[in-house]
């Protein structure tokens, strides 16, 4: 529990009861719903923490409007009266990006769930922020179409939060993250304004404001309606299955199939502990005398998954295989695929807890990666189990430890910030898909300069000059915009200790 | 012209600039010199920042400082086997900082994304003077905002993109092109629209003005033969299929991903929902000539007619029309950009000076930002 948050306001806990009654007149809610506003201290406990469960904060309270108009009102009276809004979809964030703070008012979307048009001819979907990833492949789903990124979560997740997110999934080194599937946003700003960016077609003219705020994580405004890009469910999948002595030899083979010019749909790689993990959980028949496992699927005509199963096959034996089977039914497939997804309650079998980490980095790397993971781990005493996107480098290191052990906690978070240091000392990142949130706030200064830093909080200051959405997340330290926006003559300026620092 | 050497010289360049309240303009290969209003300001070339800095092909992922010439990285990551999937294109002299900086995207964007779609990272000099880093040199990452999508087509107006680390792609071992004869726009759009939402993997889809309609099947041998045995049926309904040769094919690709070669002096690039192209070309005035490309989500409009009829059009129709070539009399007085509402213009003015805020690059090419106070 290393991460601090910002220090509650005092005045605007003083003036809870007045907050709640100014927004249940605008958020009045259905009859029979309970209303639009929960402020009760009892009924605020499921709504203290989101997918990273370490950290818990009941809200100053629950807003859950169903309209535009009441967000932006809402907005707009927050926006007045000076009090933090932290925006919130399923809650499925692994990085904090919607915990609660003791003097926000958390404002749900969950009661925004329709699907609002459904363009076949046109390829596009229109959505509330409240319909679940899933749910937008479901609607279109009959006509043969479907929406490309697939996070985990994706039963849970709201596409209004994976916008926030930028949300990726196995599928996205061949279709992309969630900023490449959509066209255009309805966004409300911390002060009420209601803007629409982007719309139904392609490349718009002007600055692209919508690929800044895919990705803002909740700083930049609360996202209202959603215009995605639905595409043609390709006709079958197929995976193959193949093991290897080390994670190094079947590294090489994940570079030679792309060298190769495969773009698999989906390439995943386990090392020992998760492939022994998930065998013990789903029985899926893993090889458990391997090094290493690859989950290589490739989708698309019949004709092409053929062809390249077969490359990869052949690229697998040559880079040192031991074990190779490829899905001859759906069934098969689905089964290969099993132990993957449910590698992170299989590791929660073996563990009381575990820390999910989410760096990238240069494939080629990853040898060098895995060698020094080991050794930190031996240096914490703590277990940890690699589950891999093979294909773009995007590593999930799991560290298991046990939240009861005193002082274990504070050693996972410093074992997993030093995986990710590792991370971006070999060029990669911070985080490929689960956002910075609180998590790796207090890394950012690893990737970033100073510089790089406050040119982004620049961008925040044009959204939201008063700092009033989704504070304490993703910047280490919160400068005042009037601050920023001023221009030093002089290079290199001290930093300044008047400024919060959390 | 200015000629800085570095992002360090640049930097110094562009702070003495806004200290001394002077304007500048960016220049790469100037190729699009001739889009937006004429103006005046002090020129700065990136032409001499050239060299690939980094390219491992098994990555996926190349850095190349920007005033690199397009050409030139075509044919290296070509000689990989690779592709800057977004097909950018542009005359002799274009450099991929001014192609990316500009937007630039070809026939394969409707199906493989935009230069704001593979840019993943870069280095690059504000109107504050100050060197910045934004996006990282791995393909996925979402550490700190996107900054790269608001530079990839920021056409200057934010800062200098000194090096680009950009996604590249397999190149399809297989081209082929399959073409339909005799279709009116209606007709052309109906067809390319089951194409692309059909499962032949289409990836890219024009028509032209004397009833042809062009699908791209790229990829691997057996993949590609497999789907254009199925297209044919796919399409009966709409028209009849058959292969095309590639000379003949290649120039009609380039006359409908590019707009050249239309007739009249005016030139607008339409963006619009495919299902209301036809729509469009039926409102177009006397003479016009048409290209369309991107299954029908991008009308390039050729015509002599100096008014605004056409950016009219396409906003009854969900879209927007940007002027890309025209006398120089028009472009003082047409925007160049399709007008954004006024919440948007004026959140765009807060974000543009974000980076630049003493407006060095805002020199009067796009009229917006010399009134953004007033918006």
């Amino acid at each position: 529990m290393t991460i601090a948050m910002p220090v509650p306001d005092a005045e605007t806990l003083a003036k809870r009861e007045r907050i709640a009654r100014a927004l249940r007149a605008i958020v009045p809610g259905a009859k029979g719903s309970g209303g639009g506003v929960i402020d009760a201290p009892e009924a605020l406990r499921p709504w203290e923490s989101d997918g990273l469960t370490a950290y818990r904060q009941p809200p100053l309270m629950v807003v859950l409007p169903e309209t535009t108009a009441q967000v932006s009102a809402v907005l707009k009276w927050c926006h007045s009266e000076g009090v933090k809004v932290v925006p919130r979809g399923a809650g499925t964030s692994l990085s904090g990006g919607a915990l609660p703070l003791a003097d926000a008012v958390l404002l749900g979307l969950g009661k925004f769930k329709r699907v609002l048009e459904i363009d076949y001819e046109d390829r596009v979907a229109v959505v509330q922020p409240g319909v679940t990833n899933l749910a937008i492949t479901q609607a279109v789903e009959g006509r043969g179409f479907y929406y490309a990124p697939d996070p985990s979560s994706q039963i849970a997740c709201t596409i209004g939060g994976n916008v926030a997110e930028n949300s990726g999934g196995v599928h996205c080194l061949k279709y992309g993250l969630t900023t490449n599937n959509v066209l255009g946003v309805e966004i409300v700003m911390m002060d009420g304004e209601i803007v629409r960016l982007g719309g139904r077609h392609l490349d718009p003219g002007g600055l692209d404001l919508l690929g800044v705020v895919v990705g803002s994580e909740g700083l930049l405004g609360v996202v209202t309606e959603v215009t995605v890009r639905i595409l043609p469910k390709p006709e079958t999948a197929r995976a193959v299955l193949v093991g290897f002595p080390d994670a190094e030899q079947a590294g090489a083979c994940v570079a030679q199939v792309i060298a190769e010019g495969i773009i698999p749909a989906g390439m995943e790689m386990m090392d020992r502990p998760a492939i022994h993990a998930a065998e013990a959980f789903v029985q899926v028949g893993y090889p458990l005398d391997v090094g290493a496992l690859l989950i290589v699927e490739v989708d698309g005509p019949a004709a092409e998954c053929d062809f390249l199963i077969g490359e990869i096959a052949r690229i697998a034996d040559a880079n040192g295989a031991v074990t190779s089977r490829v899905s001859e039914n759906e069934a098969e497939r689905m089964a290969f695929w099993a132990g993957r997804k449910a590698a992170f309650p299989a590791v929660g079998r073996i563990s009381p807890d575990y820390l999910c980490m989410d760096g990238t980095i240069p494939r080629r790397r990853l040898p060098d990666v895995l060698r020094r993971m080991d050794e930190l781990s031996a240096e914490y005493g703590l277990r940890v189990a690699n589950v891999f996107h093979a294909g773009d480098g995007n590593l999930h290191p799991l560290i298991l430890y046990d939240a009861n052990v005193p002082g274990e906690l504070d050693k996972a978070e410093a074992f997993g910030a030093d995986i990710l240091r590792l991370c971006v000392a070999v060029g990669g990142v911070l985080t490929g898909e689960h956002g910075v949130g609180i998590e790796k706030r207090d890394l950012m200064p690893e990737m970033f300069s100073e510089a790089d830093l406050k040119q982004q909080q620049r961008v925040k200051c044009a959204f939201d000059p008063e700092l009033l959405l989704n504070p304490g997340k993703v910047f280490p330290v919160l400068h005042r915009c009037a601050e920023l926006g001023r221009m030093h003559v002089h290079h290199g300026a001290l930093p300044h200790p008047e400024l919060p620092r959390f | 012209m200015l000629e800085p050497r570095d992002a360090a010289d640049l930097a110094e360049i562009v702070a003495d600039a806004a200290a001394g309240g002077r304007k500048l303009e960016l220049r790469g290969g100037s190729t699009h010199a001739e889009f937006g209003a004429p103006r005046e300001a002090e020129l700065v070339s990136l032409a001499g920042l050239t060299g690939v800095v980094d390219y491992d092909p098994a990555e996926l992922v190349l850095t190349v400082r920007a005033g690199t010439p397009l050409a030139e990285v075509q044919a290296l990551v070509a000689s990989e086997g690779q592709m800057l999937a977004f097909e950018p294109w542009g005359d002799a002299g274009a450099t991929i900082g001014g192609t990316v900086a500009a937007g630039v995207a070809g026939s394969r964007r409707v199906t493989a994304g935009s230069a704001r779609d593979h840019l993943l990272g870069l280095t690059a000099v504000s109107g504050r003077g100050e060197v910045f880093v934004a996006g990282a040199k791995v393909v996925k990452n979402v550490t700190g905002y996107d900054l790269p999508k608001l530079m990839a087509g920021s056409w200057g107006r934010l800062g200098a993109m000194t090096e680009l680390t950009l996604k590249v792609l397999p190149r399809p071992r297989e081209v082929v092109t399959m073409a339909a004869r005799g279709l009116a726009p209606a007709a052309a759009h109906a067809a390319m629209a089951c194409a692309l939402g059909s499962r032949a993997d289409v990836s890219a889809a024009a028509a032209l003005p004397d009833g042809t309609v062009l699908l791209r099947v790229a990829g691997f041998v057996p993949s590609v033969a497999a789907r254009c045995a199925v297209l044919p049926e796919l399409l009966a309904g709409h028209c009849a299929l058959e292969a095309m040769a590639e000379d003949e094919a290649a120039p009609l690709w380039w006359r409908a991903m590019t707009g050249e070669a239309l007739h009249g002096a005016v030139r607008w690039d339409v963006h619009l929902p495919p299902r209301h192209a036809a729509e469009l070309i039926g409102a177009l005035p006397e003479g016009a000539d048409w290209a369309m490309d991107w299954g029908g989500g991008r009308l390039w409009i050729g015509t002599d007619h100096e008014d605004e009829a056409v950016r009219e059009s396409a906003a009854l129709l969900g879209g927007e029309a940007r002027l890309v070539l025209a006398p120089k009399a028009m472009r003082a007085r047409v925007l160049a950009f399709h007008p954004r509402a006024r919440g948007v213009l004026a959140l765009e003015a807060r974000v543009r000076r974000a980076f630049d805020p003493k407006d060095v690059f805002a020199t009067g090419r796009f009229a917006e930002d010399a009134h953004a106070d007033a918006v």
